[in-house]
């Protein structure tokens, strides 16, 4: 592994040339679709930075998005907690859950529509359907794997319930709840996007998305396209982070090295 | 025996219920329709003059998606697992590209290839290459050391190195990332289908019945044939990979 330092500027050396290398094929091109970055940059003046592009459409998103993931991994984990620790029950549920994970969230959207209508309830929905599965099967897995030593000394000394949970099979079960966590998060941007498309929406990115491409403003359009991209690549920064710090003392846990960079 | 007899109590349980919630009016039965009636619209799917040529151009864009991802992923991936100094001059650029998701694009790659099936192929191919791709790099630098050096002191030429050390090693973890995008290809497709008018596919047949007739048990159904198709296509690659790559111990997560 190279210093730091050199590390940094190498990435954003490449990024840069990547971007020079970009502007000049789009500048010589000209087709329309494909504006060149520095269009880009300057439409997200009147995209992101606008007095209600902020309060009316990223902010709603981002928040809904957040909402729809946060009570995913809230019922991911306690049920899966739960069924982790009891096989048989485990047994009796697993063929509708695995199911469920199997159907694209998206198609359900006409009967979220339905029973929630237009709006931020149908689309925390549809990104909690979408988000809870990776959180509840990594976490079913992850408590299934305490060491039947511990199980069986918890239980001889009469260890209080809370503590075991908490205590115990929690921390036992936190890689593979965090690993479920960051590919539910994936999931929330990807459902959160197209709720807004899908859902009749009258705010938010997906919304404005759609709302460019009507209007034929490509550079607009593309804002949005790249603030998506921005979202999620810092979502998942910040879920690494938060990753390692809790996980640092974990014996299981090998920090996902950058496998581009080995 | 005991397990499955488990997982059928469940499912029958789960059915009856659902049932009893809609009969009994829990749930309205225009949001909810009874168990029942979406199961016996979903055996009426497989005679459906329309939801047939749905399906298979639903299914048939899938597998030429995963074809195209991985035709382009694997020798891609292999070539920036072996060679270190391309691989970091591509990765920012990847990092950059990779967490792009490919739904935020379909309202431009719809302007511009149009309403065809190559707007939904493109852009499930997109999505499919990037879990493949990273498997593959990954799986190119957990490759035994002593196999490569074995090879390489034999002289073995790199045709024969290739076949023989590199793709069986990889083929366990190439597959986890096929199984990964196989899922997430399948939400891009329907999704570009329910969004693009005058198309043809199961997301357009959902958002017919869904939007415009407000017909929960077509779209139910729908929803319970996919749900079938990606279950039983996850099986197969799990499958796959126990019968053919069995000799990893595991194939990487989930």
């Amino acid at each position: 592994m190279s210093g730091r330092w050199p590390d940094f500027a190498r990435r954003w050396l490449v990024f840069v040339v990547f971007l020079g290398l970009w502007e000049l094929v789009t500048r010589a091109v000209g087709n329309a679709y494909f504006p060149p970055p520095s269009r880009i940059a300057s439409a997200t003046l009147d995209t992101w930075f606008t007095a209600t592009g902020m309060t009316d459409d990223i902010l709603p998103s981002l928040g809904r998005m957040l909402a729809g993931w946060a009570i995913a991994v809230a019922i991911g984990v306690v049920l899966g907690v739960a069924l982790g620790r009891s096989p048989v029950a485990t047994d009796y549920v697993s063929p509708m859950f695995f199911f469920a994970r199997a159907v694209p969230a998206t198609l359900l959207v006409p009967v979220f529509l339905v029973a929630f209508g237009i709006g931020p309830k149908m689309e925390i929905v549809t990104v909690t359907f979408g988000a809870v599965w990776p959180v509840l099967l990594n976490t079913i897995d992850g408590s299934r794997s305490v060491d039947d030593v511990q199980a069986e000394t918890v239980r001889a000394f009469r260890i209080p319930r809370a503590q075991w949970v908490f205590g115990v099979v929690l921390p036992t079960a936190l890689p593979k709840i965090f690993a479920g966590m960051r590919l539910a998060l994936s999931l929330a941007i990807i459902l959160m996007v197209v709720s807004e498309l899908m859902g009749g929406s009258s705010n938010g990115i997906g919304y404005r998305l759609v709302n460019a491409q009507g209007l034929f403003q490509f550079p607009q359009m593309w804002a949005w396209i790249v603030l998506v991209s921005v979202l999620g690549y810092v979502a998942n920064l910040v879920l690494t982070a938060a990753e390692r710090r809790a996980l640092s003392w974990h014996p299981g846990f090998r920090a996902e090295a950058d496998l581009l960079e080995a | 025996m005991r397990v499955a007899l488990r997982r059928l109590a469940g499912l029958v349980v789960f059915l009856a219920l659902w049932e009893a919630i809609s009969r009994l009016g829990v749930l309205p039965s225009t949001v909810v329709p009874p168990a029942s009636t979406v199961l016996a619209r979903f055996f009426g799917l497989f005679a459906d003059p329309k939801f047939v040529p749905d399906a298979v151009s639903t299914l048939l864009s899938w597998l030429i998606a995963l074809a195209i991802a991985v035709g382009i992923a694997v020798p891609l991936g292999v070539l920036l697992g072996s060679v270190r100094w391309l691989r970091l001059v591509v990765s920012p650029v990847v990092e950059f590209l990779r967490p792009l998701p490919a739904v935020a694009l379909i309202p431009l790659v719809i302007l511009v290839l149009g309403s065809g099936a190559q707007t939904k192929i493109a852009l499930a191919a997109f999505t499919s290459v990037w879990p493949v791709l990273f498997n593959t790099i990954y799986a190119v630098s957990e490759i035994d050391r002593q196999l490569l050096e074995t090879a390489r002191v034999f002289r073995t030429p790199p045709l024969r190195r290739l076949f023989l050390v590199v793709l069986p090693s990889i083929a366990p973890f190439t597959l986890t990332g096929v199984r990964l995008s196989a899922a997430i290809s399948l939400v891009v497709l329907v999704t570009t289908e329910y969004l693009t008018l005058g198309t043809i596919g199961v997301g357009q047949f959902v958002y017919f019945w869904g939007t415009s007739a407000g017909k929960m048990d077509m779209v139910l159904a729908a929803v319970v044939f996919l749900g079938l198709v990606g279950y039983l296509v996850n099986l197969a690659l799990l499958g796959v990979q126990r019968r053919w790559v069995g000799w990893a111990a595991s194939g990487g997560a989930v």
